[in-house]
C-alpha cells in the first residue's frame, strides 16, 4: 500500500467516524422525539399540556342563548383566563375555572368539551391525532331560564339560602342559585391576588363557594310532609281525603314517653286534608308509623332519597332518609326531622313528581352541548323516569297542596291566572332546636292556559327572621318561590 | 510497502487536459435558496405569533442577501474552483440560527439577542470574506504553526484572569462585549496540529521504540504536542468547559490517526478518555453533577424540585414530534436560561419537528463531508490534515452538543455551530468554512482526476 493511499484510507475512516457521530444523533433524535415522546408528553413536569389548554379561549356557558361565560386575553403564558360578566348570579351553576385550583360544578364537569379536548368535538375520528392545531372548546348550553334564575337571586338577596326549580314535564332545572355567592372570575387567573381570594373565600364563615342548591343537605321539616303524605294515601292507610284520621294530639311517640305536639289547635283527628293545611305533626307522625318503615323508604327514595348517584351533570349531595329506625324515629322521620335531610333540588324534585302525574325526572342542567360552529355534540336529560305514586295519588296530592295555597300557610306564593299548588315548613335544628329555624316552600305552578304544570320550586332560607312567631316558609320562602314561578310562567 | 516520501513525488499524475467546471452558479443558485428559506421562517414566526408578517422581514431578508452575495463574489473572484456547498450551508445555518433568535427573543421581550447575533453575523462573514482574499494560499498558514500555537494558549489562558459566569470562567468581558475566547483557540489549534503533525508525521508513525504491542514515537517528537495537548485541556479543566476540552481531545486523537493511521492512538485516546471521564467525573462537583442530570434526567422532578434544563429540553423535543409545532408556536422558552445559546437545538426540534432535526443534521454532516471530500483530493499533508481538522471541529461539537441537549451524551455547554447565539462563535464557524473554501479550491484547481473531489 502506498502511503498516499494509506492516508486516505485513514481519511476515509475518521471520516465514517463523524458519519457515525452524526447517524448516532440522528438515531437518538428519533428515539426521543418519536419513542419517548409520549411519556415526555405527559410527565406532569411538563407545562405544555397546562400551556395549550389555557391557549385558546375556553368554550362558553350558555343561558338562554346568552353566554354567562367569557375569556379574557392576559398575554401571559397562560393565555386566556375565565370571566364571568355575572359571576355571583351563575356560581352555583357554572362554577369556577381557575389555573390555579382547578375546575367546579360545569366547568368541572364540562371541562373536557370547554377546554376543546372532547374527542368528540373532531370533525373527524383521530382528527385531533393527526391535526396539530388545537380544537377550540365547545359551548355547553344550559337549561336555565335566566329570568326565573335572576328572580330566585333577586329574591334571596342578602339572605343565606338556595332555590332550585325544575321543568316537571321534563326535569330540566330552570334555577339554581344559592346565596351568599361570589365572583369565580376572581378564581381564573394564577396570580398573587388568586391565591389571596381563594384563601378569602376559602375562610369565609358564609362558605359563599358552598353550593347549597346542590351540595347543602337540611331537615327538610314540614315539606316532608308532601312525601308522608303520598306514601300514606299510596299505601291505602288514607283513602278519603276528608275523613278523620284517628290520630291523638298530643302524641305521644310510640315506645316512648315524649309527647310531640302542634304549633296550632284542631290536630285532632283532623283530616288529611286539614292536616296538610295546617301541617298537623301529630297527624304526619302517626301516619309515618301506620304506613311503615318499609312503604316509606320506599317512597321516600322513590323520590330520590339516598341517591347517590345523582348526576346533573355534576354530583348532588345526596339527601337521607333513614331505613334502621325504630317507630319513635320514624315518626319524626316522617315530618322531616331525625336523620332525615334534603337538598333543596331534593325538595324541588317531590314537588315535581307530583305536579307531573308521580313521575320522578332525573334533573339535569345540560340541554346540548355544541361545537364553536353551532353543529349539536351531545344532548342531556336521558335519565331513566320512574313513577313514585300512583297518578290517582298525584292528583290528589296535587288537590291538597293547591289547598295549602288557597287557604292555608301557603298563601303568600298564589299568583293570579294560574294554579299553584306548595308547602310550607319551618325546621328546627341545631343542639335543641337553638339554631335559627330554616324556612321552606316547596311549591309547582301550572298556568290557567296551559295543560300542566310548568314549574315545581324549592326555597329555603337559613336565616329567616329570628323570631320564631314570624319565621316561616309561608313568609320568607314563599314569595321568593311566587316571583321564580311567575318568571317561569312569564307573568 | 514503498517508503513513505518517495512515493509521493513520484505519484505525481500529469494534469487532466480539461478543468472541473467552477460551478459558481450552482453556488450561487444555492445561496437565493438560503436566502429565501431564512426569509421564509422568518415570515413565518411572525405570521404565527401575531398573524402578519414582521416588519423587519424585508430589511432582514436584504442583510442576509447582500452579506451572503458579497461572500459569493469573494469566493468567484478569489477562489473561483471552490466547492460550491460549504457557502449556502453556512448562509442557511446562520440564517436559520437568527430565525430561531428572533423567534425566542419575541418570549423574553427584555432581552433581545437578535441584533446583536445580525452584527455578529456580519462580522463573522466580514472575517470569511477577509480569509477568501487575504489568504491566497494556505500553506501560508504553516509557516505561523508556532504563533498559532502560543496564540491559542494565551486565548485559552486568558478567561482565568476574568470572573466566572454560570460555574463556568470561559468569559472574557471587554467594553460590554463578551468574548469566549476557546472558540477562537480551536481553530488556531487545528492550524498548529495540522502543521505540526504533517511535518511530523513519518517520525511519529515510524520511528521510537516498539513497547509491546505498540510503536511509540521518540519523545522529542511526540513531547511538544503532549504537552500542547496537555496544557489546554489542563487549562480547560481548571475553567470548567468541559465541551471544549472534549472537541480539543477528540480533535489531537483523529488528527493524530490520519496523520499516522496508527489504530493504537485511538485505542489510547479511547482510554485516557474513559480514564479522564470517571477521574473527572468522581472528583469535579459540576461535571459529577452533569453525569447524574444525564443518568437522571427527571431526578428533580422526582424530587419535586420541577424539571431541570435537560429535562426542559427532553420535553421540547419530545413536544416537537415528526413534524413540530411550527416556527414561533413551540414552548421551548421553558428551557430558560440559555435557550438561546446551548439548547437552541431544543428549538428547532420542537417547532421542526423532527424532520426539520434531521434536516439540520443533515447540512452540518454535509459540511463535514465537503471538509473530507477536500482532504481527500488534496495531496499536500498539511492541506489535508486542516481541511481534515476543520471538518472533525464541526462534527465534534455538533455531537457534543447535539448529544448533551438530546440526553445521549452528558451535558457540556457548547455553542451550536452557527446556530447558538454567541458572537464568538459564529466568527469563529465563518473562519472554518472560509478555510474549508480555501482548502477546496486548491484541490479542485489542481484537480489531476485522480480522486474524484
Amino acid at each position: 500500500m502506498s502511503r498516499q493511499q494509506g492516508t486516505a484510507a485513514y481519511v476515509r475512516r475518521a471520516r465514517a467516524l463523524c458519519a457515525l457521530l452524526l447517524f448516532a444523533l440522528l438515531v437518538n433524535a428519533g428515539r426521543v422525539q418519536i419513542v419517548q415522546a409520549p411519556s415526555y408528553d405527559g410527565n406532569p413536569a411538563n407545562r405544555r399540556a397546562t400551556i395549550a389548554r389555557y391557549g385558546l379561549p375556553r368554550g362558553d356557558i350558555l343561558v338562554g342563548g346568552e353566554t354567562v361565560t367569557g375569556s379574557r386575553d392576559s398575554r401571559e403564558q397562560l393565555r386566556y383566563e375565565r370571566t364571568y360578566p355575572q359571576g355571583p348570579l351563575y356560581a352555583p351553576v357554572t362554577g369556577f375555572a381557575s389555573q390555579l385550583y382547578g375546575t367546579t360544578f360545569l366547568e368541572h364537569s364540562e371541562d373536557g368539551l370547554l377546554a376543546g379536548t372532547d374527542p368528540l368535538l373532531s370533525p373527524f375520528p383521530l382528527w385531533h391525532d393527526g391535526s396539530r392545531v388545537p380544537t377550540p372548546g365547545g359551548n355547553v348550553v344550559t337549561t336555565l331560564n335566566r329570568y326565573a334564575q335572576e328572580a330566585a337571586f333577586r329574591g334571596l338577596g342578602t339572605r343565606k339560602g338556595a332555590v332550585a326549580a325544575i321543568e316537571p314535564a321534563t326535569g330540566r332545572i330552570l334555577a339554581l342559585v344559592s346565596t351568599p355567592s361570589y365572583d369565580p372570575s376572581e378564581l381564573s387567573g394564577n396570580g398573587r391576588r388568586v391565591a389571596a381570594a381563594w384563601a378569602r373565600l376559602n375562610d369565609d364563615p358564609e362558605k359563599p363557594m358552598l353550593n347549597r342548591a346542590v351540595r347543602q343537605t337540611y331537615p327538610p321539616g314540614s315539606t316532608f310532609k308532601v312525601v308522608t303524605a303520598a306514601a300514606a294515601l299510596d299505601a291505602g292507610v288514607v283513602t278519603d281525603l276528608d275523613a278523620p284520621t284517628d290520630s291523638p294530639d298530643p302524641y305521644r311517640l310510640p315506645g316512648t314517653t315524649t309527647r310531640l305536639t302542634n304549633e296550632g289547635d284542631g290536630c285532632r283527628d283532623a283530616s288529611l286534608r286539614e292536616a296538610f293545611e295546617w301541617s298537623c305533626n301529630t297527624v304526619f307522625a302517626k301516619l309515618g308509623v301506620d304506613v311503615g318503615v318499609a312503604d316509606m323508604t320506599t317512597v321516600a327514595q322513590g323520590f330520590g332519597f339516598n341517591d347517590t348517584q345523582l348526576r346533573i351533570p355534576f354530583s348532588a349531595a345526596p339527601s337521607t332518609f333513614d331505613t334502621s329506625v325504630d317507630r319513635a324515629q320514624l315518626a319524626l322521620s316522617s315530618i322531616g326531622q331525625y336523620n332525615t335531610r334534603a337538598t333543596p333540588l331534593q325538595m324541588a324534585m317531590v314537588s315535581a313528581a307530583v305536579a307531573d302525574g308521580g313521575m320522578v325526572r332525573p334533573p339535569y342542567l345540560v340541554e346540548r352541548t355544541e361545537r364553536p360552529t353551532g353543529e349539536t355534540v351531545g344532548t342531556g336529560g336521558a335519565g331513566p323516569v320512574r313513577q313514585v305514586m300512583s297518578p290517582s295519588t298525584a292528583v290528589r296530592m296535587k288537590e291538597l297542596m293547591v289547598d295549602v295555597v288557597q287557604e292555608g300557610t301557603g298563601g303568600n306564593a298564589a299568583i293570579r291566572g294560574a294554579t299553584v299548588g306548595g308547602k310550607t315548613g319551618t325546621a328546627q335544628h341545631g343542639v335543641g332546636n337553638s339554631g335559627v329555624p330554616y324556612a321552606w316552600f316547596v311549591s309547582w305552578a301550572q298556568a290557567d292556559t296551559d295543560v300542566e304544570p310548568k314549574v315545581a320550586v324549592a326555597v329555603v332560607v337559613e336565616d329567616a327572621a329570628a323570631d320564631r312567631g314570624e319565621i316561616s316558609g309561608g313568609g320568607d320562602a314563599a314569595p321568593i318561590a311566587r316571583a321564580v314561578m311567575r318568571a317561569v310562567l312569564g307573568f | 510497502m514503498t517508503k513513505a516520501g518517495t512515493t509521493l513525488a513520484a505519484e505525481k499524475a500529469p494534469a487532466s487536459p480539461e478543468r472541473l467546471p467552477r460551478r459558481r452558479g450552482v453556488e450561487l443558485a444555492l445561496i437565493v435558496l438560503a436566502v429565501l428559506l431564512s426569509v421564509y421562517g422568518y415570515c413565518a414566526v411572525g405570521l404565527a405569533r401575531t398573524g402578519s408578517v414582521p416588519p423587519g422581514a424585508a430589511g432582514y431578508g436584504a442583510g442576509l442577501g447582500i452579506l451572503a452575495l458579497v461572500a459569493h463574489l469573494a469566493v468567484r473572484l478569489r477562489a473561483p474552483y471552490a466547492d460550491p456547498l460549504p457557502l449556502p450551508i453556512g448562509v442557511l445555518l446562520n440564517g436559520l440560527g437568527l430565525v430561531l433568535i428572533y423567534r425566542l427573543d419575541l418570549e423574553t421581550p427584555g432581552d433581545r439577542a437578535a441584533p446583536a447575533q445580525l452584527v455578529w453575523s456580519t462580522l463573522g462573514v466580514g472575517f470569511f470574506i477577509l480569509v477568501v482574499l487575504m489568504l491566497r494560499d494556505h500553506r501560508v498558514l504553516q509557516r505561523y504553526a508556532y504563533v498559532c500555537v502560543a496564540a491559542a494558549l494565551v486565548l485559552l489562558l486568558l478567561p482565568i484572569f476574568f470572573p466566572a459566569v454560570n460555574g463556568a470562567r470561559i468569559w472574557v468581558r471587554i467594553a460590554g462585549f463578551s468574548l469566549q475566547p476557546s472558540e477562537f483557540a480551536k481553530v488556531l489549534l487545528a492550524v498548529f496540529f495540522a502543521a505540526y503533525l504533517a511535518a511530523n508525521r513519518n517520525a511519529l508513525a515510524y520511528a521510537g521504540r516498539r513497547l509491546w504491542f505498540m510503536q511509540f514515537p521518540t519523545g522529542r517528537v511526540l513531547g511538544p504536542i503532549v504537552t500542547i495537548w496537555l496544557v489546554s485541556v489542563g487549562v480547560l479543566i481548571l475553567e470548567r468547559d468541559l465541551g471544549t476540552s472534549l472537541l480539543f481531545f477528540g480533535l489531537f486523537v483523529v488528527m493524530l490517526y490520519v496523520a499516522t493511521g496508527r489504530t493504537g492512538w485511538i485505542a489510547v485516546g479511547l482510554l485516557l478518555a474513559v480514564f479522564g471521564a470517571v477521574a473527572v467525573g468522581r472528583l469535579e462537583p459540576h461535571v459529577h453533577g452533569r453525569i447524574e442530570d444525564w443518568l437522571h434526567p427527571f431526578a428533580s422532578v422526582d424530587a419535586g424540585q420541577g424539571p431541570n434544563q435537560l429535562a426542559q429540553s427532553l420535553f421540547a423535543f419530545a413536544a416537537g414530534g415528526v413534524l413540530g409545532a411550527g416556527l414561533g408556536l413551540g414552548h421551548s422558552v421553558l428551557i430558560g436560561f440559555a435557550a438561546k445559546s446551548d439548547f437552541i437545538l431544543a428549538t428547532a426540534g420542537e417547532e421542526l419537528g423532527l424532520a426539520g432535526l434531521s434536516a439540520v443534521f443533515l447540512l452540518y454532516g454535509l459540511l463535514v463531508e465537503r471538509g473530507y471530500r477536500a482532504g481527500l483530493a488534496l495531496r499536500d499533508p498539511f492541506a489535508r490534515l486542516l481541511a481534515v481538522g476543520l471538518a472533525s471541529i464541526v462534527a465534534l461539537q455538533v455531537f457534543v452538543i447535539a448529544g448533551g441537549v438530546t440526553g445521549l451524551i452528558p451535558l457540556t455547554g457548547m455553542a451550536m455551530p452557527f446556530l447558538a447565539q454567541g458572537g464568538s462563535s459564529v466568527v469563529t464557524n465563518w473562519a472554518i468554512v472560509a478555510l474549508l473554501i480555501r482548502v477546496s479550491d486548491s484541490a479542485r484547481r489542481h484537480y489531476d482526476g485522480r480522486v474524484a473531489p
